[in-house]
């Protein structure tokens, strides 16, 4: 931690950064950090408890600025990076990305291909309850699934933290703020909610990095990150990407090839 | 308001005599790893030992989503059904806290400003507030500062303060409590003398509102907010389960010659809320945001309605994906 501070303090004294975005202590739990200053940089902290996707902050113009910007970056906000920038939303000159490794070692990437070949390494994991929960989804059938998620999705009151949480949610415009025409109803009930799900999910497929900050988001409690994860794995082998690894063949929906084994659009 | 005593077989009965008079009641329920309101039958399906819900009660005055009226269009002529109070139903809401029955004012103001609004008057009007006065706080309650108290009965018809062997202080404190009382009178025994304060949490008054309104009246453009609100996400979490927030945006749900206007939730924190058709947004950045939601419920609100928009629940800081705490917040602008 203090050799985090040291060089995130180090960066910003001598100019080459403008801000680092990093974790602090937080009231409830850690939270993010915006580090303008080499003072700043003494609140820092990383650790297991240090879950915000701090990634999403990358893509928010009014916030970055035109400078350099530092990132203390765990494995999924190092997958998000990655993610990020195949999809072409990342100046790679313009961000400095810091990891702190397992063994407590402070590492900074030359760049986005180190970036790829470090977290190779790192296999994408769920957690114990979320194994659980898609077992269970597994073992049921298509009815029972439907209800489950109707049941879930029922509770959502389109707060839309989940959507605002997510690295990869960064369209300015969002399918459900379009009205001319109005695809998706814009109030919360039980269609209209899971137009709204079935909506994010597929915009997700193959982009999902499966970070689970969706559903850490989500004051509600609705497991919402399982619907893009399992999408993610679904898709994985139809679409050459493996979970966790940022998908180079862009968005699953809106990708078209010649050699695509469906034919119906030739 | 009088005050009585009730043992927990009284509780019991009491609660069974109000599910058996028809009227809706809603109370906390344990479901999902969550507490929130949900219709029950049985007072052994309320939720214990919890600190607060998620959500606050406002929705059943102030819906995710309502109809406000509908239409159809026949050979040229419009038929419209408006909407109808007498389909609303009359509801109890049960083991309510003090500072949720405290969001009805700021609520029952903002809907009467200067339209008095038929939806909300009529929920409200059909709404029984029994409230239970608190034993636990957590560290983001902050009543004590905004006018509260773990004991307050400010929006209570009854209010309930729950003694050690399971009966209750019951304070009757408005006419419809009065009626509440009467679907089981013999539950009811004579006052016991107790003093309700002694089982009321501590909560510690941090914050001299005062101060904060009288900051805020020219911090309009202090750098407060930007610092503040770097890490804000501007979802609507904190909005929508605050007691007191309401946002509201007017959709139409139509398909070909009918339709409905639906009124549903929205937020001040949302980037597209203020947005114009002509594209200039007056809100344009997140920190813009983050300040009107401070000082609409300690500026405006008090300036123009005579009340306070936040009544120190809490909710707003435990909802964050980002702990955003408001109560560290308003304590530094006290400071500054
Ligand atoms: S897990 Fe959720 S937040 Fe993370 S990338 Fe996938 S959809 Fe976005
Ligand atoms: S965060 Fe939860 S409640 Fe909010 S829109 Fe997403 S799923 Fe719905
Ligand atoms: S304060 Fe927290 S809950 Fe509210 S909009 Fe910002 S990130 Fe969301
Ligand atoms: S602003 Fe926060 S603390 Fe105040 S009433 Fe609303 S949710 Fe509760």
């Amino acid at each position: 931690m203090d050799k985090l501070r040291e060089r995130a303090a180090a960066l910003l004294a001598d100019g080459t950064v403008a801000l680092v975005i990093g974790y602090e202590e937080g009231t409830n739990k850690p939270r993010p950090l915006f580090c303008h200053t080499a003072e700043d940089a003494g609140k820092l902290i990383y650790d297991s408890r240090c879950i915000n996707n701090l990634a999403v902050y990358l893509t928010k113009k009014e916030l970055m600025g035109t400078e350099k910007v530092a990132i203390t970056a765990t494995i999924p906000v190092l997958r998000s990076i990655l993610q990020l920038s195949v999809e072409n939303q990342l100046n790679e000159e313009k961000i400095l990305v810091i990891t702190v490794t397992e063994q407590g070692e402070l590492k900074e990437f030359a760049g986005f291909a180190e970036i790829e070949s470090y977290i190779a390494d790192f296999q994408l994991k769920l957690s114990g309850k979320e194994q659980e929960i898609i077992e269970k989804l597994e073992g049921m059938t298509r009815e029972e699934r439907f209800e489950f998620w109707m049941k879930e999705l029922s509770h959502c009151f389109k707060c839309y933290a989940c959507r605002a949480a997510c690295p990869l949610c960064y369209c300015t415009k969002c399918i459900v703020e379009e009205n001319r025409p109005q695809w998706i109803n814009p109030w919360a009930a039980p269609l209209a909610n899971i137009e709204w799900h079935i909506n994010r999910a597929m915009h997700m497929a193959g982009r999902c990095i499966g970070c689970g900050a969706c559903g850490d988001a989500c004051p509600l409690g609705i497991p919402i990150q399982l619907l893009t994860r399992k999408m993610m794995e679904d898709l994985g082998p139809e679409f050459g990407f493996v979970p966790g690894q940022p998908s180079k063949n862009g968005n699953a929906l809106s990708t078209w090839k010649a050699d695509d084994k469906e034919n119906f659009i030739r | 308001m009088e005050i009585k005593y009730i043992s927990k077989e009284g509780l019991n009965e009491w609660f069974s005599q109000i599910v058996k008079s028809g009227k809706r009641v809603y109370a906390p329920v344990r479901e999902r790893g969550q507490v929130e309101f949900k219709r029950v039958q049985a007072l052994s399906e309320v939720a214990e030992d919890y600190i607060q819900t998620t959500q606050s009660i406002k929705s059943s005055v102030f819906p995710r989503a309502e109809v406000l009226f509908s239409f159809e269009k026949e050979n040229g002529k419009v038929a419209v059904e408006d909407f109808n109070p007498d389909a609303v139903k009359e509801t109890v809401l049960w083991k309510v806290h003090p500072c949720d029955a405290a969001g009805f004012k700021p609520l029952t103001a903002i809907f009467n400003w200067d339209y008095k609004d038929k939806l909300y008057n009529t929920h409200l009007e059909k709404t029984t507030l029994v409230t239970f006065s608190c034993a636990k706080a957590d560290n983001s309650c902050f009543c004590t500062s905004v006018n509260g108290g773990p004991g307050n009965t400010a929006g209570s018809d009854v209010q309930l303060t729950m003694m050690p062997e399971g009966g209750a202080i019951v304070e009757i404190l408005t006419p419809k409590g009065e009626a509440l009382i009467q679907l089981a009178v013999s539950a009811f025994e004579k006052d016991k003398g107790e003093d309700k304060s002694k089982y009321l949490v501590d909560v510690p008054k941090v914050f001299d509102v005062e101060e904060i309104k009288a900051r805020l009246a020219t911090a309009f453009d202090s750098p407060v907010w930007k610092e503040q609100s770097e890490r804000c996400l501007g979802c609507g979490a904190c909005a929508f389960v605050c007691p007191t927030c309401a946002c509201f945006d007017i959709q139409e749900d139509a398909h070909g010659s009918k339709g409905k206007r639906i009124r549903c939730w929205d937020a001040c924190g949302f980037s597209l809320f203020t947005l114009h058709t002509s594209g200039h947004n007056p809100r344009a950045v997140q920190s813009q945001r983050w300040r009107q939601r401070i000082l609409h419920k300690f500026s405006y609100m008090p300036d123009r309605l005579s009340v306070l928009g936040c009544t120190g629940c809490g909710r707003c800081s435990r909802a964050c994906p980002v702990d955003m705490n408001i109560l560290e917040h308003l304590i530094s602008i006290a400071k500054k």
